[in-house]
């Protein structure tokens, strides 16, 4: 646990002191007093910034104090990203102005914010893929010595992230990483800096609800330590459960704030999507129909060559949502990328309406009928560089809807691409548009138009409402529920358990590749899951 | 026999001693994202101002110095087009590349073909000298041999083994990632593109002043080429540039002695393009990950983009 957990004093931080020749900027900006003196308030001021004429924020005032837990909300797309990349210094505001301790600076890079104090954990992850979790973290740390810093930061980096109970190899590369214990490097990374103004993009997207209540615990140490924290969050639980205030955000402005001992969830998603929202989703009961998928005692490596999953079976049907709980990095996504053709099977079989399509390719497993929605959506959902419709097809340029020989059938992807957008609501000036400069929940949304929108006999998604807002995520659940009922079968992966237990018929628990149990979810031994997600219990 | 291993040796190491100044450069470069194709050209301003120097003020090591200036300082042009422009940097590479032999040749005309008289002695360090067979090839050497194996393995523990080289890797791989972490990602590709220039100009240096003694234009021969060539072979590791860069030494020694054999010094001129190709087949087929390319080589960086 965190009790002894101690930001390092701010005051203490001399820069002069810092090895890190490359991280002295020159202060161009604000006035130099400033500089060091700790953050006691933090105003925006007026903050307008648009994209191709099309505002992303638009007359933003908002402050946060010290000791305060300030909640951003909004939709996909409301702007709130852009806003804390305005603060952070990566993008510069076309109007308004940034206040700390009431003296106006600006902040051109993240250099500069960094010395002021300022610190933050980034929605899409900021990790270099082929370096080693403690070189990511020595590169971001401030207080990484000249020489040997891998060496002699180890044991400070792991003793702290044993207070976040964060077991992990520090050899181990990113890319080798699944989705949630990236996060936690992230998280990580921007704690031990120990800023005075934290901003949190999103930090819990893929957690397990345990490590979101040590999350929780940090934050309220640091909040009694005075320091200012901005928090964005689609999960209005945790909004509430942490934040003092909240600002809403719609369409780049302000539309509402309110203080979360006066207000309800309700309120708030009234607030956000501008009609009111369902949370508890119930499902009818259907009969199972015919099977779809069976896997037989799959064996998979994962990226350090060591076994990830060991003699997995189950078997899903027409009408029937499977989910997979667990805490992530327990061979989740070696599974998922198993059935869908990415990942080599050793041994064991999977079937597909009783054909075999062990070892496949994903081609070819997607013409089986196999959509699936990838849990790193930057890395393996979408091209970044292509625009909307090249996006919208990547599995599908083949089909005969969509190409004639060699060519595209341009104007019918176009078609299908607006039809997703709309369907899906995705948040773009255009489908003409890069799909990078979309928001992190808009590519979710166009990610998962394009694998529902084909009526999938098997749908496998990890963390399908990854970075939706409230709205979307209703949408997205319907939507399931509604594949269901037209009797496709859904493989869900999921950190967060209330969705698994409000969506799935049956639910196994994997700990360390195996299951520990595969159950109906009304089985009253489901409330042992916490156990045996972590490997204590197995039934 | 025995003498004509030991010299073939010990040629290989001085053939091999401009290579490894240049790889170790271009290493450096590529590391923080910025592909250099300009070494051939800063390679032969560096021989030229290094004979020029030399041989106006009789002091070999002011020639060094000089060299080293100008490589540091007609890279800022690539820095600026690829770092601050953010343009193509292959075609600004061998912009340099053209602009640096063009340079050279204008320069050297008076100087062509005049013979050099001022000698740098070789450093011969006692005992380890005597050392049967490779004694002398490894011990009794150019001061830029010993340069060269110093700086690169001064190189490779700067970027594996401290913080700043962790910052050089990094920009190489996401710049992005890097600048939201505080690192001066600009600063740093400028950083390195400059030192990467200095070391391909020690190259030229050696080539002129040590090695061949003389300036005549077209000098390099393609050593600037055969440097990019080993930046891959060596996986962009100094460390391993060390042995391959003697290991193309040896080749490039190889070409005379096999040419009486009746083997066409065509082939062996091949050899290093083909070695390097091969390796690069073989990576891949085992492990691509293994391959160790900067993930972000030659994509100019834009600040405020996503
Ligand atoms: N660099 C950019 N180029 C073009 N458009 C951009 C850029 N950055 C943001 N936008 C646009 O600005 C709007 C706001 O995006 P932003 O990422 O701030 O949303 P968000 O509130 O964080 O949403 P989410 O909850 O999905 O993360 C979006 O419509 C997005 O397309
Ligand atoms: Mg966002």
């Amino acid at each position: 646990m965190w009790i002894t957990w101690k930001a390092p004093s701010p005051n203490n931080f001399n820069p002069a002191a810092d090895p890190g020749l490359m991280r002295m900027p020159k202060s161009r900006g604000g006035c130099p007093a400033t500089l060091m003196k700790k953050i006691q308030r933090l105003e925006m001021e007026g903050i307008s910034k648009s994209f191709h004429g099309i505002h992303a924020n638009k007359e933003i005032s908002l402050s946060v104090g010290s000791g305060e837990i300030l909640g951003l909300l909004g939709e996909n797309g409301a702007g709130k990203t852009t806003l804390m990349n305005i603060l952070y210094g990566l993008y510069q505001p076309d109007a308004g102005q940034i206040k700390i301790n009431g003296s106006p600076v600006r902040i051109t890079n993240p250099m500069e914010s960094i010395l002021m104090g300022i610190g933050m954990v980034h929605q899409h992850f900021m990790l270099i893929q082929n370096h080693s979790v403690i070189e990511n973290i020595a590169l971001g740390y401030k207080d990484t010595p000249f020489f040997f810093p891998k060496i002699k930061i180890r044991e400070k980096v792991a003793s702290f992230s044993r207070q976040f109970n964060f077991t992990i190899d520090l050899n181990q590369k990113i890319w080798q990483l699944s989705a949630g214990e990236q996060q936690r490097v992230e998280i990580i990374k921007a704690l031990m800096n120990g800023a005075d103004l934290l901003i949190l993009d999103e930090p819990t997207s893929v957690l397990t609800p345990k490590e979101i209540e040590e999350l929780i615990i940090i934050l309220r140490q640091m909040k009694a330590d005075g320091h200012c924290v901005i928090f964005i969050s689609h999960k209005l639980d945790e909004i509430m459960n942490i934040c003092d205030r909240v600002v809403v955000l719609q369409k780049g402005s302000i539309v509402g704030s309110a203080d979360t001992g006066k207000t309800d969830k309700k309120t708030l998603a009234r607030m956000m999507v501008g009609r009111d929202v369902v949370f508890n989703i119930s499902k009818e009961k259907l009969a199972k129909g015919q099977e779809i998928l069976r896997a037989d005692q799959i064996h998979v490596t994962g990226d350090m060559g060591l076994p990830a999953v060991k003699g997995v079976s189950f078997d899903l049907h027409e009408n029937e949502i499977f989910g997979i709980a667990g805490v992530a990095g327990n061979g989740q996504r070696e599974l998922a990328e198993a059935i869908t053709g990415i990942r080599r099977i050793d041994s064991g079989k999977v079937t597909i309406n009783g054909k075999d399509i062990t070892n496949l390719s994903p081609r070819h497993i997607y013409d089986h009928g196999v959509s699936h929605v990838p849990e790193e959506r930057i890395r393996f959902g979408i091209a970044p560089g292509l625009f909307l419709y090249d996006n919208a097809i990547l599995k599908q340029h083949h089909l005969k809807k969509f190409s004639r020989r060699y060519f595209l059938k341009y104007n019918d992807v176009k078609t299908h691409t607006q039809g997703i957008v709309d369907d899906f609501k995705v948040l773009t000036h255009s489908i003409d548009n890069q799909i990078r400069n979309l928001s992190g929940g808009n590519i979710q949304k166009l990610i998962l138009g394009r694998e529902i929108s084909e009526q999938p006999r098997l749908l496998v998604a990890s963390h399908p409402t990854y970075g939706l807002d409230v709205g979307a995520t209703e949408f997205l659940r319907h939507h399931l529920l509604k594949l269901r009922k037209q009797g496709s079968a859904v493989l869900l992966f999921s950190e967060d358990l209330e969705e698994i237990f409000e969506l799935c018929d049956r639910i196994a628990v994997i700990f360390a590749g195996e299951f520990m149990g595969i159950f109906d979810s009304d089985d009253e031994r489901l409330c042992e899951i916490g156990l045996m997600m972590a490997g204590s219990k197995r039934i | 026999m025995e003498e004509i291993i030991i010299s073939t040796l010990q040629r290989a190491m001085v053939a091999g001693t401009p290579l490894l100044l240049a790889t170790t450069g271009e290493i450096i470069c590529e590391r923080s994202g910025i592909l250099n194709l300009g070494v051939e050209g800063v390679m032969a301003l560096g021989a030229v101002t290094a004979f020029i120097v030399t041989m106006t003020t009789g002091s070999p090591w002011l020639g060094v110095l000089a060299a080293l200036a100008a490589g540091m300082v007609i890279s800022i042009i690539h820095a600026f087009t690829s770092v601050t422009l953010q343009a193509n940097q292959v075609v600004s590479g061998l912009a340099l590349t053209m602009l640096g032999l063009g340079l050279a040749g204008m320069v050297g005309k008076p100087y062509v073909g005049k013979p050099l008289t001022i000698k740098m002695e070789d450093i011969t360090i006692p005992i380890l000298s005597d050392i049967p067979y490779i004694g002398k090839a490894l011990f009794s050497q150019s001061p830029f041999f010993f340069m060269a194996v110093g700086l690169a393995l001064v190189s490779w523990f700067f970027l594996q083994r401290t913080r700043l080289g962790i910052q050089i890797r990094s920009t190489g791989e996401n710049p992005k990632a890097t600048e939201t972490q505080g690192v001066n990602v600009f600063l740093i590709r400028y950083m390195s593109v400059i030192i990467g220039g200095g070391f391909s100009a020690l190259a030229g240096a050696h080539l002129s002043i040590s090695y061949s003694k003389s300036w005549i234009e077209g000098m390099t021969a393609g050593r600037g080429w055969i440097a990019i060539a080993l930046t891959i072979f060596a996986l962009w590791n100094p460390g391993r540039a060390i042995w391959a860069a003697f290991l193309f030494g040896g080749i490039f020694v190889a070409q005379y002695l096999m040419q009486p054999l009746g083997i066409s010094p065509n082939f062996l001129a091949m050899l290093p393009y083909i070695a390097t190709l091969l390796i690069l087949v073989l990576i891949s087929l085992k492990d691509p990950r293994k391959l160790n390319a900067p993930a972000m080589l030659a994509a100019p960086y834009k600040r405020g983009e996503r």
